[in-house]
């Protein structure tokens, strides 16, 4: 298979160290829909014999694939692309009503500095649509908190049962592509 | 495109013949009618009972499938509940998990909310997708005798298995499982896993 060129680690910087991170909290499945924000991320993720990658149709499987995973003994971290959390609203309210741990990273667009028109209504509405699905939201925009938001997250996700999600800044997912 | 063969099977004899010989099997169930067939079957500390999120009863199931690759799981829902999240049979089909199997209930309604008819009154053939998606199995049931075929398939055969079973479009008692989430969730981790 051909694999889609990976973004250098100056490009993403932040990437690897939130991968260390993800291993740390021996997380096993990665739940994604491909995202140029995440491209670095999911690379290293994919090349994790540790991780199991699936690979989604649409983002509101990740919801329920972590929330499989988690009754079935393993952590999960779920990749979306900010535009995906639109995709998301009703698989919610499974893991709201069960107080199932959720770790989800979103990559922001029509944020900061769009150019592209048609990311900017759901870049808009990303921050509110989660809040409305009662997740716990931590805003991101220095490449060096990334890491150390996620672990954060991830450390109040599992200990605490609940929905939390790491939104990074468009600062910081620019040089991934065009998606 | 009328479907040319008669429906007979009854859905709950059907949901219960499929789970007698379950084993230790997990099973996650859609929400509504199919969680009723379930639980008349015999409650279990293996059961989830998904309540909401119509379309997540298939990633429910392989997302436990994977973390779970020794023990065989079930996801039993229903027709709407399937269509609603046809995509994830290709997310399946990609991860190949051999331990897991899907059994749609297929009423071609919309049982829950008044019988209203689904796609596959009209000819749909969800089945035809699984396979093409790539299940490695995949059956329409509508006898006993294909049933008993089936069933193997579901509870043995190398997955990701795909099954069908058309029942009669009449609803069955409401047999109510838990709806507490917490509870629920508890339970199946606890007797899983030993920990909640
Ligand atoms: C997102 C969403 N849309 C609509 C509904 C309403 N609803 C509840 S049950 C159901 C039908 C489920 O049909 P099916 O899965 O075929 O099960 P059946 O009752 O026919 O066995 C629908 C449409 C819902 N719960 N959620
Ligand atoms: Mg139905």
């Amino acid at each position: 298979m051909a694999k889609a060129p990976i973004p250098t680690r100056k490009q993403q910087p932040w990437a690897d160290p939130v991968h260390g991170v993800l291993r740390d909290f021996d997380i096993r499945q990665m739940a994604y829909v491909p995202d140029g924000g995440h491209a670095r991320l999911i690379g290293l993720c994919l090349a994790d014999p540790k991780m199991r990658s699936v690979l989604l149709t649409t983002e509101e499987e990740g919801v329920a694939q972590m929330a499989g995973a988690w009754l079935g003994g393993q952590r999960g971290v779920f990749l979306t692309q900010s535009g995906g959390v639109g995709n998301c609203i009703n698989m919610l309210s499974v893991i709201q009503e069960c107080r199932i741990p959720l770790l989800a990273l979103v990559s922001m667009r029509g944020q900061w500095g769009e150019t592209f028109p048609w990311q900017v209504p759901m870049g808009q509405g990303t921050q509110a649509a989660l809040e409305a699905a009662n997740v716990i939201v931590k805003h991101v925009d220095e490449a060096d908190q990334v890491a150390e938001t996620v672990r954060a997250a991830a450390a109040m996700a599992f200990n605490t049962s609940r929905a939390v999600a790491v939104v990074v800044s468009q600062r910081l997912t620019e040089t991934g592509g065009r998606g | 495109m009328a479907n040319a063969k008669r429906i007979t099977l009854d859905r709950r004899k059907v949901v219960a013949r499929v789970l007698r010989d379950r084993g230790d099997a997990l099973l996650i169930t859609g929400l509504g009618a199919p969680s009723f067939d379930a639980m008349a079957a015999g409650d279990s500390l293996n059961n989830f009972y998904v309540w909401s999120g119509m379309g997540s009863a298939v990633p429910f199931g392989l997302g436990l499938a994977c973390a779970q690759p020794g023990r065989r799981v079930l996801t039993v829902t229903g027709d709407g509940e399937m269509l609603m999240g046809l995509g994830s049979l290709a997310t399946v089909a990609v991860q190949r998990p051999a331990n897991f199997a899907v059994v749609v209930i297929d009423n071609q309604r919309y049982g829950e909310t008044g019988g209203q008819l689904t796609h596959t009154e009209f000819g749909v053939d969800i089945p035809a997708m699984a396979k093409g998606a790539g299940f490695r199995e995949v059956a329409t049931v509508y006898t006993n005798a294909e049933l008993e075929e089936a069933v193997p398939l579901i509870l043995k055969g190398e997955g990701p298995v795909f099954v069908t079973v058309k029942v009669r479009p009449e609803p069955a008692k409401i047999v109510l499982p838990p709806r507490d989430g917490p509870m629920m969730r508890h339970r199946f981790r606890a007797n899983l896993l030993g920990e909640g």
